[in-house]
C-alpha cells in the first residue's frame, strides 16, 4: 500500500469558519455528500459576507469537488457574491409588483445617497447594494430589506431616514 | 446505445425498426437510416440534450422533442422531417451564429467546422437575427488555446475532461447570456489544473478549443540558410495521417510521409521511434533493477505527457514510482542536439530540431525546464501536431497519394517493429515485456505478440511469466480509467510490477492531435481508435527486427556514445525528474 506523502493540501487554501468546517464534517457523513455544496456556500456566504477565490478553493478541497465545479455553481446563482460587501446589506425588491409601485425610484435615489451602483459596496464597507427578484411580499410593495429587517411602502423620500438608522452621516456624504 | 434483451417497435418517418427499449429516438432514427442532425450530442460521452438541433415531432406529442433524449416506447410514431421541424433546425442553428465570430474563411476549423457544416446542411443561407454578440478574451496562456467567443455551449470538452479525463478542468460558469466555458475562477489555462490532453480540441465541434500553432516557426526555421532542420515523427502519424489524404482509417503510410518530410525540405528524416526502442532499453533495465533490488513497484511508464501533467497535479505521491526515462521524442531530441551534432560536427544553435507529434501535450513537455540544454534553449525546438502538419502539406502542395515510399535517414531512423507499437494502448507495455523477457531469462521469446495487453479497453490486466516469476502488468488508457487502476493500487486492493499509462482513451492514435475523424466516424470511437491501433500492430508484424534491443543502431549507440542502458552518461542525457505541481486536482 502506498502511503499519501503529502496531505490534500493546495498552497492557496486557507481554513474555512469553523461553523462552515463543521458543516463540512456533518454533510460528509450523509449520502452523496457532494449535494450539499449550494448549502455549504450559503453558510460560508453568510459568515464571510462574499465566497473568496481562497476559500472556494477551500471548499472544493474539503469536499473533494473539483474547483471548476465550485466555482461553476458558485457563478451560476446572483444570490452569490465574489467581493466582500458591506456591513450593512440593502436589498431593492424589483419583483413586477414592487416595480409597478415605484422601486426604481426608491433604487435610484438609493444610488444617488450612496454613490454606488447594483452590486457595489460604498468606500467605508458601511453599505452594499443588491437587486432582488421578488421576495415574495408584494402586498407591502415596493420592499426594501436592510440586512434582515423589512421595511414596506417605501417611498423615495423614506430612503434618507432608513439609511441614518444604520450610521449614514448625510453632511459627510454632502462634502 | 445501450444493449438490452428487450426490444420495441417504433415507427420512424413510416419505416418499422426494432430498438433495445433503453434506445433514445435518436438511435431509433440512426437504425432507420436517418442521421438526424444534431450538435451536443456524443455518444462516447454522456446525455446533455442542450442544443435542440436533433427535434423530431412525435405523435400524440403537442410539442417537437429533442431526439437525443427522449426514450422510445411501444409503438411510437416519429417524423424526423417536415416543413416544422427544418424550420426549427434552421432557425436553433441561425440563432447560434448570430451569437458566433462570422471569420469561417480566416477560422483554423475552416473546412472541418462541424457548426458550418450544419449551418450549410441545414441551408442556412441568410441571416434574419442579428443582435448582440457575447465578446470575450482569447487564452493562449497554454498549447491548448481556449476561445469563448468561438464557443457555441454545446459541453462537449466539459463533459470529455470531467467523464473522460476525469481531470474536470472545464465548468460552465454564470448564466444566460454571460454564459462562459472556464477552468476554475474563470482562470486562465496555464494556471489550471489543465493536463494539455487535447481532448477538448478533439470534441470541440468549432475552434472554441484549438492547439496552438507552431508552423509558421518551422517554416521560417525552413527557410533560414543558417539553420539544419530535422525532423522526427512519433510512430502514431504514420497510422492516421493518411485519413486526410483520403486513405480509410487504419491504413499505415510510413513510407509516404518520409518521403513527403523530405519534399518539404527537412534534411533529414528521424524516427521517434528510435527513441521508442531507446526507452525500452532504458526503462526495462530500471525495471529490472527495481525488481532486484526490492525498491518500490509498479514501475509506472512515463512516455505520456498527459499522464505526466495529471500524475504532477492529481497523483504527487506517486512520483517516485513514475519511470524517470524522458519520452522517445524528448530522448531522440537530447541524442539529435548532443551525440549527433557532435558526429556531425554541427556548430551548437545550428540545429533545429522538429518533432511531429500526436499531442498536444507534447508541446508542453518540450518546453519543460527538464527538457532544456544548458544555455536554456529546449531541446524540441518546434512540436506540430499531425492536423498542423496535414496543414502544411496542403500549404505546400504536397500530393501525399502520388509519392513513392522513402525510408527514415540513419542511424537515428532505426527501429524496431516494438518501437511502432508504441503509438497504441498496450504498446508499451507489449514491447517492455519483449525486452524484459529476453534479458531475465537470457532465452530467445517464441511468440511475440502478447494478446493480453492488445486492444481498447479502459484498463487491462495480465500475468505474464518470466523465469517462475508471474510478473503482474496493467494498462490503462484515458486519465479516468487510470485514476481507478491507481486508486486500487493506492489502496493496496490490487498490486502490480509494471503498468503503462496513456492519457488519451485508445493511446496516441486517437491523441489530442490527431486529425477529426473521416465521415461516418467519430472522437472517442473505440472502433476509430482499434483500426489506427491496427495498422501499427501490421507494421510490427511486416518487420524483421521486432525487439528494442535487438535494434543495431541502439547498440552502436550504447557502443560509441552512452556506455550501456543506465549508465552515468544515459542517466544525464536520457532520465529525468518530476515535481508535484500547483494548482492540485481533486483525484
Amino acid at each position: 500500500m502506498i502511503q499519501e506523502r503529502s496531505g490534500l493540501t493546495r498552497d492557496d487554501a486557507p481554513a474555512l469558519p469553523p461553523e462552515v468546517e463543521q458543516f463540512v464534517k456533518e454533510v460528509a457523513e450523509r449520502p452523496h455528500p457532494e449535494s450539499y455544496l449550494i448549502a455549504v456556500l450559503h453558510r460560508l456566504q453568510n459568515s464571510v459576507g462574499y465566497l473568496s477565490r481562497e476559500h472556494l478553493n477551500a471548499v472544493s478541497v474539503r469536499m473533494k469537488i473539483p474547483a471548476a465545479k465550485v466555482t461553476g455553481v458558485a457563478t451560476f446563482y446572483h444570490f452569490f457574491t465574489f467581493t466582500p460587501r458591506g456591513r450593512h446589506r440593502l436589498s431593492i425588491c424589483m419583483g413586477t409588483a414592487c416595480f409597478v409601485r415605484g422601486a426604481g425610484a426608491v433604487l435610484a435615489r438609493l444610488q444617488e445617497m450612496l454613490g454606488i451602483g447594483v452590486g457595489g459596496t460604498t468606500a467605508d464597507g458601511l453599505f452594499s447594494l443588491e437587486v432582488a427578484r421578488c421576495v415574495g411580499a408584494c402586498a407591502l410593495a415596493p420592499v426594501l430589506i436592510v440586512n434582515e429587517k423589512v421595511y414596506a411602502n417605501v417611498k423615495p423620500e423614506d430612503v434618507p431616514r432608513i439609511l441614518e438608522e444604520y450610521g449614514f452621516d448625510r453632511g459627510a456624504k454632502r462634502k | 446505445m445501450p444493449t438490452t434483451k428487450k426490444q420495441v417497435t417504433v415507427w420512424i418517418d413510416g419505416t418499422r425498426v426494432m430498438v433495445p427499449e433503453q434506445a433514445t429516438l435518436l438511435d431509433a432514427a440512426d437504425a432507420a437510416g436517418i442521421h438526424v442532425p444534431r450538435l451536443c450530442h456524443h455518444p462516447n460521452l454522456s446525455l446533455l440534450g442542450a442544443c435542440r438541433v436533433c427535434v423530431v415531432e412525435v405523435e400524440g406529442q403537442r410539442n417537437p422533442v429533442a431526439s437525443c433524449s427522449f426514450p422510445v416506447a411501444e409503438g411510437l410514431k416519429v417524423k424526423t422531417s417536415s416543413p416544422l421541424l427544418r424550420r426549427l433546425r434552421r432557425d436553433i442553428v441561425e440563432l447560434i451564429l448570430d451569437n458566433h465570430p462570422q471569420d469561417c474563411q480566416t477560422c483554423p476549423r475552416n473546412g472541418t467546422c462541424e457548426l458550418q457544416r450544419l449551418a450549410y446542411e441545414l441551408g442556412v443561407r441568410e441571416r434574419l437575427f442579428e443582435g448582440e454578440r457575447k465578446r470575450h478574451a482569447t487564452d493562449a496562456s497554454a498549447p491548448v488555446i481556449r476561445n469563448p467567443e468561438k464557443c457555441i455551449l454545446c459541453g462537449r470538452c466539459v463533459r470529455v475532461c470531467a467523464e473522460v479525463q476525469g481531470v474536470y478542468n472545464l465548468s460552465q460558469h454564470h448564466r444566460g447570456f454571460a454564459n462562459v466555458v472556464a477552468p476554475a475562477h474563470e482562470g486562465q489555462m496555464d494556471k489550471s489544473v489543465c493536463v494539455q490532453c487535447g481532448q477538448c480540441i478533439n470534441v470541440c465541434p468549432t475552434a472554441a478549443f484549438v492547439e496552438q500553432d507552431a508552423t509558421e516557426s518551422v517554416f521560417e526555421a525552413l527557410a533560414d540558410p543558417e539553420r539544419m532542420v530535422v525532423v522526427q515523427t512519433a510512430p502514431a502519424i504514420r497510422a492516421t495521417i493518411g485519413e486526410a489524404f483520403g486513405y480509410a482509417p487504419g491504413t499505415p503510410v510510413t513510407g509516404k510521409l518520409v518521403t513527403a518530410l523530405r519534399l518539404m525540405g527537412f534534411a533529414k528524416v528521424f524516427d521517434t521511434n528510435f527513441g521508442a526502442d531507446l526507452t525500452i532499453l532504458e526503462e526495462a533495465h530500471e525495471f529490472l533493477k527495481r525488481l532486484e533490488t526490492g525498491a518500490r513497484l509498479p514501475l509506472i511508464t512515463s512516455c505520456s505527457p498527459g499522464w505526466i501533467n495529471f500524475m504532477e497535479r492529481f497523483y504527487p505521491e506517486l512520483i517516485p514510482l513514475a519511470s524517470t526515462c524522458k519520452s522517445p521524442m524528448s530522448m531522440l531530441s537530447t541524442l539529435l542536439k548532443t551525440y549527433y551534432a557532435e558526429k556531425e560536427g554541427l556548430k551548437p544553435g545550428k540545429l533545429f530540431v522538429v518533432a511531429v507529434m500526436p499531442c498536444t501535450a507534447k508541446k508542453f513537455e518540450a518546453r519543460r525546464d527538464e527538457h532544456r540544454m544548458a544555455d536554456g534553449r529546449p531541446y524540441t525546438d518546434a512540436v506540430v501536431t499531425t492536423r498542423e502538419l496535414i496543414w502544411m502539406m496542403r500549404c505546400l502542395g504536397v500530393d501525399f497519394r502520388d509519392l513513392p515510399d522513402g525510408d527514415f535517414d540513419a542511424p537515428l531512423g532505426v527501429s524496431s517493429g516494438a518501437a511502432d507499437i508504441f503509438g497504441t494502448t498496450g504498446g508499451v507495455m507489449e514491447a517492455a515485456l519483449r525486452t524484459a523477457y529476453e534479458k531475465v531469462t537470457g532465452r530467445e521469446l517464441a511468440a511475440l505478440d502478447f494478446e493480453q495487453v492488445r486492444g481498447v479497453e479502459g484498463v487491462k490486466e495480465a500475468v505474464v511469466p518470466i523465469n517462475g516469476l508471474d510478473i503482474r502488468v496493467a494498462v490503462a488508457n484515458g486519465l479516468q480509467n487510470a485514476k481507478t487502476l491507481l486508486e486500487a493500487v493506492k489502496s493496496g486492493a490490487k498490486r502490480f510490477h509494471l503498468i503503462e499509462i496513456m492519457a488519451c482513451p485508445g493511446g496516441c492514435v486517437a491523441g489530442g492531435g490527431q486529425p477529426y475523424p473521416p465521415a461516418g466516424m467519430h472522437v472517442l470511437d473505440p472502433e476509430l481508435a482499434k483500426l489506427r491501433a491496427r495498422a501499427l500492430y501490421a507494421i510490427d508484424a511486416g518487420k524483421s527486427l521486432r525487439k528494442s534491443h535487438d535494434n543495431p543502431a541502439i547498440e552502436a549507440l550504447y557502443g560509441e556514445y552512452l556506455g550501456g542502458p543506465n549508465s552515468h552518461r544515459a542517466h544525464e542525457l536520457l532520465h529525468t525528474q518530476y515535481q508535484p505541481k500547483s494548482p492540485r486536482g481533486i483525484p
